[in-house]
């Protein structure tokens, strides 16, 4: 380039060079855009800190919106892992191209085939189940069978759900489309929203809360807000719960529906080797056992000691459907449930 | 902005077909009824707070005047939270009525605070200050010789009320409860929270649900569209008018209130800053007092800090640019210039996260071609220059909350005279001078209220927040969402509180100056 003289060059450059921001330099740390809240993942990154002596840097924010940020900023994205909530995000941003595949044997025999991406651009952390939850004292548990059976006449005006605005309402149902079929599926959400007891509202608590109270008689929540519920300091959240149970539905079928948090490598990451082994760390035992401490989320692998809540669960059958087809049937899970009236 | 808009020039997808089959009268329907219930709302609670504290005596009525102001500090969000803890079928309320009266689910009739008539009142209760403020000013910059004159004219307070100071307010009461409808459309948590599908939420279940980026942003564009066709309307309905005041700056008297006037002026005064603050405020209080020592801690210091200065920083630079605009539309009134001011205050009506979106992409964009030139050039990876950094966070909230900050310093200027500067200026001042004798002094009212309501919004703002923030930056706000959609909202009690006081330091500090602008010496 003729523009500029060889002595206004390495002055540009040295300016340039001042006032870039000194993390994307660093090697020794790996960055972070997580749409797991900060106080369930952060303690965990602290502790890989001090094992490893690797610097984590975090911003947490909606997994569609940090996928955004990720996209736009492309090639120069500080970002090095990508950790979203739910399979939907992974899978989206597999599709976006942000997410490059890690070729580790180490990952994939942590990690159950089901529960990560078949060409290995991310990995399933946790799992997050979706159960019945009902009153004890105006149902018996085996009235309750199947996901399927909720649809049925006998529910009719008993039955409470949070909003179709939520993922896991998503997922659950994109579950369904996958393994049943549209036809089914549009004709089970016509039974389904038609026994709801009152418009969606709120979230799973609310709906746990409301079985308590008697506002309906079973609700369809994810098991961890049962078990924040029952360890909570608040009184009035202990009293709800205990006045509900736990029921796992399609057990003698396809297994209770599951979805993950998990974690994928940006094709951006600056720091490969230390973003794999930071995944690695998530998926350790250490790692898998807090999960189930802090949050009541269950361990990817079922070799794992879990918390004494999740103990009293009992175990249970999760579907086997790759998670992947969670992402894939999101949006015509969307569509089902608006012209059913799921609001 | 021109992101937005410039997606209404790709292809409408199927995802149209969809919505137009199944959701989207419902999402008109239900954000236009919310835009109606919010605006009448705002506009009773505002404009007889205001009447109330400006025009007459009674006692309290000091108390009040700043009181009315309290529920501002209140994110709307944080209010549904509180009220449905109180008021659910679970919560305490309806429980001790059960339990007093053996009644059981669906043996008596209770509001359901979860939906749209609860989403109206919520959003009432912490927009009417919007107004309040506003129109407060303007009744008390009103001509006491006018308002004398209808008084003397035999007309009633309640007749020179609708007759002379509503119509002398309106440019106030529309820039209060425009800004109040435009939060109202760019609200997300309280619908979300409440169920109640508005274009907003549709907004983001295109985006989030269908992954439907494009579509989404062309809903966007059409909610844009529809703001500034009623700004357009608005201005065009008052035309030529103009509200200059032609004031000696005369004492004026207060109507003087009582025996049950006055009781019914304080119950009212009181029950609205009941409803709208202490109510809500207590309920944090107590749960926040559930483990408040544990949390108390370096990390929670960190917190205040940031959102302090972030929202201090922001107000500044937000107040800068709308003086800026406003002497521009001033000086060259043209109808381009006031086509480009409505357009930079449409952002106000905008979500959060679109802002924020169409803030981040063209500044990725142009940070990535800076570092593809310095790269062919120099050979030197700049990496990305503005992205991720407090800079673009502060850029976006000017993009976002301009138009509160130009509203409220535009209503102050439209009330100075052109003729006043041009007296000024053929007597021999400067324009610096007119600037700092006239001007300043005028608009101090309008300039600090300006600051005061970008700070106030700053410090509640979540979505652009969320995305933009540098790594390892946390505000209150912030905080408070993590914890409240893990749906634990005791413990997001004590960083919503932080909110709520750190709202009101700035709320107390400047509506003492603010207050004792004319009745000081009472």
């Amino acid at each position: 380039m003729a523009i500029f003289t060889p002595s206004a060059r390495s002055f540009l450059s040295a300016a340039l060079l001042v006032i870039t921001p000194l993390y994307a330099a660093a090697s020794d740390e790996v960055n972070i855009y997580s749409a797991r809240q900060e106080s369930l993942i952060k303690p965990l990154l602290e502790r890989f800190t001090e094992q490893t002596g690797a610097k984590v840097n975090l911003v947490t924010g909606k997994g569609d919106a940090l996928l955004t940020r990720l996209k736009s900023e492309g090639m120069n994205s500080p970002a090095d892992v990508l950790l979203t909530v739910d399979a939907g995000r992974l899978y989206r941003a597999q599709e976006a191209n942000v997410l490059q595949a890690i070729k580790s044997d180490e990952l994939n025999s942590l990690i159950p085939g089901h529960l990560r991406s078949s060409d290995n651009q991310w990995y399933g952390l946790s799992v997050r189940a979706r159960v019945i939850v009902y009153a004890k004292n105006r149902v018996q548990a085996s009235q309750l069978s199947t996901y399927e059976a909720l649809a049925d006449p006998e529910w009719r005006g008993k039955i409470c759900v949070r909003s179709s605005g939520n993922i896991y309402n998503q997922s659950l149902v994109a579950g369904m489309i996958a393994s049943q079929g549209m036809m089914k599926t549009e004709g089970w959400l016509k039974g389904f929203v038609g026994n709801f007891a009152r418009p969606p509202a709120g979230g799973d608590r609310d709906q746990i809360k409301a079985v308590a109270s008697g506002q309906c008689d079973i609700a369809v929540v994810n098991s961890y807000y049962l078990g924040g519920m029952i360890l909570s300091e608040d009184q009035a959240q202990q009293t709800a719960a205990s006045k509900v149970a736990l029921f796992w539905p399609n057990q003698k079928d396809r297994g209770t529906h599951v979805n993950i948090s998990g974690a994928g490598i940006t094709k951006s990451a600056k720091n490969v080797q230390l973003a794999e082994q930071l995944i690695a760390f998530l998926a350790a035992n250490g790692s898998q056992e807090w999960y189930a401490e802090r949050n009541n989320e269950f361990p990817v692998r079922e070799a794992v000691k879990v918390s004494s809540v999740l103990e009293s669960w009992g175990p249970f059958v999760a579907d086997k459907l790759n998670v992947s087809e969670l992402g894939r049937n999101n949006s015509a899970a969307i569509m089902a449930m608006d012209r059913a009236g799921w609001k | 902005m021109l992101v937005i808009f410039a997606s209404l020039l790709q292809p409408f997808s199927s995802a149209w077909q969809h919505l137009f089959d199944t959701v989207l009268t419902d999402y008109i329907t239900n954000s236009l009824l919310l835009m109606a219930g919010v605006g009448v709302g705002t506009l009773v609670l505002g404009v007889s707070a205001a009447w109330l504290t400006a025009m007459c005596e009674f006692p309290g009525r000091k108390i009040l005047s700043w009181a009315f102001l309290l529920p501002m500090a209140m994110p709307a969000y944080i209010i549904a939270y509180t009220y449905t803890g109180i008021l659910d079928f679970s919560g305490p309320l309806q429980t001790a009525l059960r339990d007093t009266y053996q009644w059981q689910y669906g043996d008596y009739y209770f509001p359901q605070i979860r939906s749209l008539g609860g989403a109206i009142c919520m959003l009432s209760l912490v927009l009417y200050p919007y107004v309040y403020m506003l129109v407060r000013v303007a009744f008390l910059e009103q001509s006491t010789a006018v308002l004398e004159a209808s008084r003397n004219l035999g007309k009633k307070p309640w007749q020179t009320l609708f007759l002379v100071a509503l119509p002398m307010a309106r440019p106030a009461i529309v820039a209060g409860v425009s800004l109040a409808l435009m939060e109202t459309l760019a609200d997300y948590g309280t619908v979300a929270y409440f169920g109640v599908s508005s274009f907003t939420t549709g907004i983001f279940r295109t985006w989030y649900g269908l992954g439907e980026l494009t579509t989404a942003a062309q809903l966007c564009a059409f909610l844009m569209l529809f703001v500034f066709a009623l700004i357009m309307a608005e201005r065009w309905s008052r035309q030529r008018l103009r509200f200059h005041h032609h004031s000696a700056q005369k004492k004026m008297v207060r109507l003087r209130l009582k025996g049950w006037r006055s009781a019914l002026a304080i119950s009212v005064g009181g029950l609205i800053v009941f409803l709208g603050f202490i109510l809500p405020a207590t309920q944090l209080a107590i749960w926040a007092s559930v483990g408040w020592q544990e949390n108390i801690n370096g990390d929670f210091f960190r917190l205040l800090f940031n959102s302090f200065s972030l929202a201090a920083i922001a107000a500044i630079c937000c107040l800068m640019v709308a003086v800026f605009l406003a002497y521009t539309k001033r000086a060259f009134a043209s109808r381009m210039e006031l086509g480009a001011v409505a357009i930079a205050s449409l952002g106000y009506a905008v979500p959060g996260t679109v802002i924020a979106v169409g803030v981040l992409i063209p500044v990725a964009w142009l940070d990535n071609q800076i570092d593809f030139l310095s790269t062919t050039w120099f050979d030197y990876s700049t990496g990305l220059l503005i992205s991720g950094t407090i800079g673009l966070l502060v850029f976006a909230y000017l993009v976002r909350f301009l138009s509160v900050a130009l509203n409220t310093v535009d209503s102050g200027l439209t009330a100075i005279k052109p003729s006043i500067d041009e007296s000024a200026r053929s007597l021999g001042a400067t324009p610096s001078r007119v600037l700092s004798r006239i001007h300043l002094p005028i608009l101090r009212t309008s300039l600090l209220t300006a600051l005061l309501l970008v700070f106030v919004e700053v410090l509640k703002e979540l979505p652009t927040t969320l995305i933009l923030r540098p790594f390892n930056f946390n505000t209150l706000a912030v905080r408070t969402y993590e914890l409240a959609s893990d749906e634990r909202l005791v413990d997001a009690a004590l960083p919503a509180l932080a909110i709520v006081i750190i709202g009101l330091l700035p709320v107390l500090l400047i509506t003492k100056s603010i207050l004792n602008e004319r009745f000081s010496n009472e």
